[in-house]
């Protein structure tokens, strides 16, 4: 079988530098970093946003030759801002993830997914940020796609909708997809995390296993923060 | 369901309306000389009713199109400066270099509003803010404006300005047919070209990253969509003047009927805007002043106070 996710010479000008990214298997990968580390840049590289530099294979397939079709069913992004231009309805937005001929069906599950089966018919500028946040994350989970690229996926949601997203994307990735989302919340990140990926100065300062880079001095070094017993403070 | 049957139905209703209107002079003349009247129908009423459907159609789906692209309701082809840079364009090209030959008319339209479209995407830059852009419009749209008041002023024959006048504020009527194929042609196919580019704008509505991340060449798509503008708009616009508000009004309507989704409401919003521009040419028609008004004029006087409300209405929503 083929290597779920290959990319090789990622970059974008000013933003990402020369960076490479193998994932064998499905995993729930976590990307921390300071702000303006090149997290999002990364995410942005792997979808093919901003005409990025270098190549992406996911499952053996080349992204940029997949017609907008085949290539949901390859990858979904979600961007970290959660607006809608038009207001359409929950089912609608949802259904814009879905190739044209896809089964109904299949946004119906993920409205079922993320419980919003009662706002399915409501506009989505009549929702709350955190049921509009729900909405759009539907959107990218509903074609099933291979790579899952989330930019700050708990941002907006409440303590319980954090947890029950997190036990999702692991969920997802029992299914055989992979998952990699940017995170501030580096305790989620370690609870969750099967690899733990931390940006620095627009390439990968660290990746590995979430219990030891946790520990190591990398956080302090990149995020000047240590852990104390009462949680993180300032290093 | 309704909306399936009635949306082709209207365009097509008025259509025949226009024919047909006024239909008691027509009818006595059908009694007197068939002839004559089959004369005045192909020479008279169809360039007029055919004019105002492709004309109507064509500001409709630029409408929708632009609308789509810059996620704004407010984009239409008279906010981005098109219809006043083809109105100089062909100004300059009547008046100032004196070939007023519809083709000649055409490729000056189509050129003037290739510039306007061309000088917004250089002021607004190619990732461009949707304020900037409707700003850079409207700097647009007044540059244009002014230099069509300087070049008539500059224009050698004393009857020009009167002319012009009577041109810009856009007219239906004495139009021949081969003048109604020089609009109406290029704005048929540039809808038609426009219409391909359904699915991507509709995926614009989760965002220009979003988009990308499908697959689209959203850069592409800009300007495939700003060139097909101004060739359909320009080729209009050279024909018939500049006829405002219908491609900011009929986008408006059709995306009511498609719960929203800008791109798949194209189709609907030229039904729309076909029919808006029939119903206010049949208007001009049915005015009892004693002498014909600009269609623009009406178009005009009809969607100014919509447009005020639409103002007004996004205020109130963003100020919740």
């Amino acid at each position: 079988m083929s290597t779920l996710l290959a990319a090789s010479g990622l970059a974008l000008p000013g933003r990402l530098s020369d960076t490479d990214l193998v994932m064998a298997e499905p995993a729930l990968i976590c990307l921390v970093g300071p702000n303006g580390s090149g997290k999002t840049s990364l995410l942005h590289a792997l979808a093919g946003i901003g005409a990025p530099a270098g190549s992406v294979s996911i499952g053996g397939a080349d992204r940029d030759a997949a017609r907008p079709a085949e290539r949901r069913r390859l990858l979904a992004y979600l961007p970290a801002a959660r607006e809608a231009a038009w207001p359409v309805t929950v089912r609608d937005l949802v259904g814009l993830g879905l190739p044209a001929d896809a089964d109904p069906g299949e946004a119906d599950a993920a409205i079922g997914s993320l419980q919003l089966e009662p706002l399915a018919n409501r506009r989505v500028d009549r929702l709350s940020t955190g049921e509009r946040s729900r909405a759009l994350i539907a959107r990218a989970l509903a074609p099933k796609p291979r790579l899952l690229l989330l930019d700050e996926p708990v941002a907006n949601l409440d303590p319980l909708w954090q947890l029950r997203l997190m036990d999702l994307l692991k969920a997802t990735v029992a299914d055989g997809q992979a998952v990699l989302i940017a995170l501030h919340d580096l305790d989620l990140a370690a609870r969750y995390a099967d690899r733990l990926i931390v940006m620095d100065g627009r390439r990968i300062a660290a990746d590995g296993d979430p219990r030891v880079i946790i520990g190591s001095d990398a956080i302090r070094a990149v995020f000047g923060i240590e852990k104390g017993e009462e949680g993180w403070r300032p290093a | 369901m309704k909306a399936r049957i009635l949306l082709p139905a209207l365009p097509l209703l008025l259509f025949a309306a226009s024919l047909l209107t006024p239909w008691s002079g027509f009818l006595e003349l059908w009694q007197q000389d068939r002839g004559l009247a089959l004369a005045v129908l192909q020479e008279l009423r169809l360039p007029r009713a055919l004019l105002a459907l492709t004309y109507g159609a064509m500001l409709g789906a630029a409408g929708a199109a632009i609308q789509a692209l810059f996620a704004n309701p407010l984009a239409s082809p008279d906010l981005t400066g098109t219809t006043s840079g083809a109105a100089l364009g062909a100004v300059v090209t009547a008046y100032l270099l004196g070939f007023a030959s519809p083709l000649a008319l055409s490729v000056g339209a189509v050129a003037g509003a290739l510039g306007a479209l061309l000088l917004l995407l250089l002021l607004a830059g190619p990732k461009a803010e949707t304020a900037t852009l409707l700003l850079a419009g409207l700097a647009i749209s007044a540059l244009a404006g002014a230099l069509t008041t300087l070049a008539l002023a500059l224009a050698p024959s004393p009857f020009a300005f009167y002319d012009a006048y009577d041109w810009l504020m856009g007219s239906l009527v004495d139009r021949s047919l081969s003048q109604a194929a020089f609009a109406g042609v290029p704005a048929l196919l540039t809808i038609l070209l426009l219409l391909r580019l359904r699915a991507p704008l509709d995926a614009l509505t989760l965002g220009e990253d979003v988009a990308q991340s499908f697959g689209h060449d959203v850069r592409r798509l800009r300007l495939e969509i700003v060139s097909l503008t101004a060739v359909g708009v320009g080729a209009c616009v050279a024909i018939c003047g500049a006829i405002g508000f219908i491609g900011l009004v009929a986008p408006i309507f059709a995306r009511r009927l498609t719960g929203g989704h800008p791109g798949r409401a194209m189709l609907p919003a030229a039904a729309l805007g076909g029919a808006l521009l029939l119903a206010a040419d049949l208007a001009v028609r049915a005015a009892p002043l004693g002498r014909t008004l600009p269609v623009g004029v009406v178009t005009a006087l009809l969607g100014a106070p919509f447009f005020l409300w639409l103002v007004a209405h996004m205020r109130w929503r963003f100020e919740q």
